[in-house]
C-alpha cells in the first residue's frame, strides 16, 4: 500500500536537498539525474503493487491516493 | 506441359529431393492421417515426433531441404532436451558451440556478466549456438534414422501447397509439383509454413501485433579469433558501428555480428560489402583478418494468430507466432509447440483422447506465445527506446548498472528463452504446497542426475509416474495407456527440485515431460482422475 500520509522525517531538509542536488546541472543533466533517482527509489520500494500505485498517482494527481 | 516449383531461396543442404508419389496419379485424392506443411525446424520436428509415435505423416515443402542464411543461432536447453527425446540432440551438441556466459557493455565499459545456468546437474547446457541449416539437417538425419526403424514419415520436396479447403472432418490441399498439381486429404493438417504462412493467408486469418521501427544488420564473419565463447552485447558501442551490437560465436570459426542501424536507412547502400566491412573493422580493430560469410538486414515484429487451432488445421511455429530475435525465442518456442502438440494429436488419432484435447494445445501454446512476445517486446523496447524519455531511463539504467547491482536486473539485452510453465491449464491436476514451486503442475520437468545418466532421458514416450519415498504400483493402466513408474532416490538434486519439504512425492508426468499433477502419496482414484484431466476428458 502506497503511503500518502506524511512520512518524511524531515520534509524541508529532504526537499531542499532534492533541489540542491540539481545545482549547477543543465536541463538535460537534471533530467538524467531525476531518472537515476527514480530508479534508485524504485528499487528501494521494491514492491510492484506499491510502485503501480505511485505511478498512477503521479500520472493522475487529481485522483488522490487510490 | 512443364510445371515449375521455383526456389525462393538457396539451399544449404538438399535433404529430400523431389520424387513422384503414387498419390499424384490417384483417381481420388489419397487420404492421410496427418499432413505437415513446411519443412523448417518446426515442421521437421513435428513430423519426427508424430512418426516416432507411430502416426503416419506426410510433410510437404516447396523446397528440397534447409535454406542457407543467417537465422536462428541460439538453441536453448529445453530445445535440446526435446530433441534428445526425438533422438536428434547428440550431433547438435557435438557440433554446436556451448555457452552459458554473457557480458553486457555500455560504450567501452563492461557493465556486468551473467551466467544462464548457475546450477549444475543438467544433461544439457543453457544454450548451444548452431546455424539453423545444421539444426534442420540433424532433425532430418533423425527422421532418416527413424524411417529405418519403421517410423511412417514421408517427406515430399518441391511440393508446394497452393490451396487449402477445410471441411468438418478433414482438410483438402492442392499441391503443385514439377509433374503438375494434385490433391491430398488429411484428417489433420499442421501448418508450419513460416512467418509469412501462405496457409494462414489462404484461410483469411489475421496475424496482428507490432512492427519495430528498426533495422538490424546481421554479418556472419569467418575468422580465427580468440574471443571467448560468450555472448557479448554492447549498448551504444564505442566503435560506433550501430546503436547496439552483438558478438556471438558459431561453429566452424564463424561469428555472428549484429548491428542496430535505426529506422530510416538506405538498405541497398547498407548492404554494400565495403560498408559492412567498415562497420566490422571498427568493431574488431584494424588487424583482425576475416571473411564475410553472409549478411542480411532484418526488421522485426512481435505478433500472433488469435487461435492456433482452426478446426482440423493446427498452426505451429512462426506461422502461428513471431517474435523479435532478442531472447532467441523463435525456433525455440516452435519446438515447444511441437512438444505440446505431437502427443495430443497422437492420442486423438488413436481414439484415446477427445478432439477437444487439441484445444488445450491452443490454450497452452497461446499462453506460451504471449509470454515470449511480452519478453521479446520488452527487450526490443529497451534496446530500441521509442521516445526521448524512454531513452533517458534506458541510459540511466545502463549508467547505474556499472556500479549498482540492482540496475543490472533491469538491463535487458534479451531475456533468453526459457520453457513455459502452463499455469492454470485445464489439463493440470492437484498441486501439493510443500513441494518446490518450479515443479508445480504445468512446469517442464527440470533434469537431474540419475544413476550414471539423467532423469529426462528415463522418462518414456507416454505418461510416467515418478515416485520419491512413496509406494506406487509397478504397473498402472489408465484409459488403455500404460503408465510406467520411475522410482527416484532423494539425491540433493531430486530433493531440491522435486521433493521440497514433503515426506514423499508422486508426480504424474505428461508425455511432453510437463508435470500434470503431484501428491505426497499414491492414491489410485486421484491418479486416475488426474489422467482423465490430462487427456482432456476431465
Ligand atoms: C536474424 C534472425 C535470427 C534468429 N535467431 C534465432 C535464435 O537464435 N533462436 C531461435 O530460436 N530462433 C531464432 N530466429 C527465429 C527462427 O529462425 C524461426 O523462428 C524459425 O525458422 C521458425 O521455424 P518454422 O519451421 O516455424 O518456419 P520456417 O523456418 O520459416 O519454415 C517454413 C517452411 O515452410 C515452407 N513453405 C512456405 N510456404 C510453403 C508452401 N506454400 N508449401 C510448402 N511449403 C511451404 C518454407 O519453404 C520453409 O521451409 C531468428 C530469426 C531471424 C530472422
Amino acid at each position: 500500500m502506497l503511503i500518502t500520509t506524511p512520512n518524511l522525517t524531515k520534509p524541508d531538509e529532504s526537499y531542499a536537498r532534492l533541489i540542491a542536488t540539481h545545482d549547477g546541472l543543465d536541463e538535460a543533466e537534471s533530467h538524467a539525474l531525476n531518472a537515476r533517482l527514480i530508479l534508485i527509489l524504485m528499487n528501494h520500494i521494491g514492491n510492484d503493487a506499491v510502485l503501480a500505485e505511485a505511478m498512477d498517482l503521479a500520472r493522475n494527481p487529481k485522483k488522490g491516493a487510490a | 506441359m512443364k510445371y515449375d516449383v521455383p526456389e525462393r531461396y538457396t539451399l544449404a543442404f538438399r535433404l529430400y529431393p523431389y520424387a513422384k508419389s503414387p498419390d499424384q496419379d490417384a483417381a481420388t485424392p489419397a487420404r492421410h492421417k496427418a499432413i505437415v506443411v513446411g519443412g523448417g525446424p518446426v515442421g521437421l520436428a513435428i513430423a519426427l515426433d508424430l512418426g516416432k509415435r507411430g502416426v503416419p505423416v506426410v510433410l510437404l515443402d516447396d523446397h528440397e531441404g534447409a535454406g542457407l542464411g543467417s537465422r536462428a543461432l541460439c538453441f536453448a536447453k529445453r530445445t535440446l532436451e526435446i530433441c534428445d527425446r526425438l533422438g536428434a540432440a547428440a550431433p547438435m551438441l557435438a557440433k554446436g558451440v556451448q555457452w552459458n556466459l554473457g557480458k553486457v557493455f555500455h560504450d567501452d565499459r563492461l557493465l556486468y556478466e551473467f551466467n544462464l545456468l548457475p546450477e549444475g546437474g543438467h544433461a544439457f547446457p543453457a544454450f548451444i549456438n548452431l546455424q539453423q541449416p545444421w539444426f534442420e539437417k540433424f532433425l532430418h538425419d533423425a527422421i532418416v534414422a527413424a524411417q529405418a526403424q519403421g517410423a511412417p514419415i514421408e517427406l515430399r520436396g518441391k511440393n508446394r501447397v497452393d490451396a487449402v479447403i477445410p471441411a468438418e472432418d478433414h482438410v483438402t490441399v492442392e499441391v503443385m509439383t514439377p509433374d503438375g498439381p494434385y490433391r491430398l486429404e488429411a484428417d489433420w493438417l499442421i501448418a508450419c509454413d513460416g512467418a509469412r504462412s501462405p496457409l494462414r493467408t489462404m484461410m483469411g486469418l489475421g496475424f496482428d501485433g507490432r512492427v519495430f521501427e528498426d533495422n538490424f544488420l546481421i554479418a556472419d564473419v569467418k575468422m580465427k579469433a580468440d574471443f571467448p565463447t560468450e555472448r557479448w552485447f554492447w549498448f551504444e558501442p564505442h566503435f560506433k558501428s550501430g546503436d547496439s551490437a552483438l558478438l556471438h560465436k558459431q561453429p566452424d570459426d564463424i561469428w555472428r555480428i549484429d548491428f542496430q542501424l535505426g529506422w530510416n536507412i538506405d538498405r541497398a547502400k547498407e548492404m554494400e560489402p565495403a560498408r559492412i566491412r567498415a562497420r566490422v573493422d571498427a568493431m574488431l580493430g584494424p588487424d583482425v583478418e576475416y571473411e564475410l560469410d553472409w549478411s542480411s538486414i532484418y526488421t522485426f515484429q512481435c505478433r500472433r494468430m488469435e487461435k492456433f487451432r482452426h478446426g482440423r488445421v493446427l498452426f505451429a511455429g512462426d506461422a502461428a507466432h513471431q517474435v523479435s530475435p532478442f531472447g532467441a525465442r523463435g525456433a525455440n518456442s516452435g519446438i515447444q509447440d511441437v512438444d505440446n502438440l505431437a502427443w495430443k494429436l497422437a492420442l486423438v488419432l488413436d481414439g484415446t483422447a477427445p478432439e477437444s484435447l487439441l484445444d488445450s494445445y491452443d490454450a497452452e501454446r497461446v499462453y506460451g506465445a504471449d509470454e515470449n512476445i511480452l519478453n521479446s517486446t520488452r527487450a526490443t523496447d529497451f534496446i530500441t527506446p521509442k521516445t526521448g524519455v524512454s531513452k533517458m531511463f534506458r541510459n540511466a539504467v545502463l549508467q547505474l548498472a556499472e556500479t549498482v547491482p540492482f540496475a543490472r536486473t533491469v538491463v535487458n539485452s534479451g531475456r533468453l528463452s526459457m520453457p513455459c510453465t502452463y499455469d492454470g491449464s485445464a489439463l493440470n491436476g492437484p498441486d501439493h504446497p510443500d513441494m518446490p514451486a518450479r515443479t508445480r503442475p504445468g512446469s517442464p520437468c527440470p533434469d537431474a542426475p540419475l544413476g550414471d545418466g539423467w532423469l529426462l532421458a528415463r522418462l518414456g514416450r507416454g505418461f510416467t509416474l515418478l515416485a520419491i519415498g512413496a509406494e506406487v504400483p509397478d504397473r498402472l493402466i489408465a484409459h488403455g495407456l500404460a503408465v510406467p513408474r520411475l522410482l527416484l532416490e532423494p539425491t540433493p538434486e531430486i530433493t531440491s527440485r522435486y521433493l521440497g519439504g514433503a515426506k514423499g512425492a508422486v508426480y504424474l508426468i505428461r508425455p511432453d515431460q510437463h508435470v500434470a499433477a503431484r501428491w505426497d502419496r499414491f492414491d489410485d482414484t486421484e491418479v486416475a482422475a488426474a489422467m482423465t484431466r490430462a487427456i482432456g476428458k476431465g
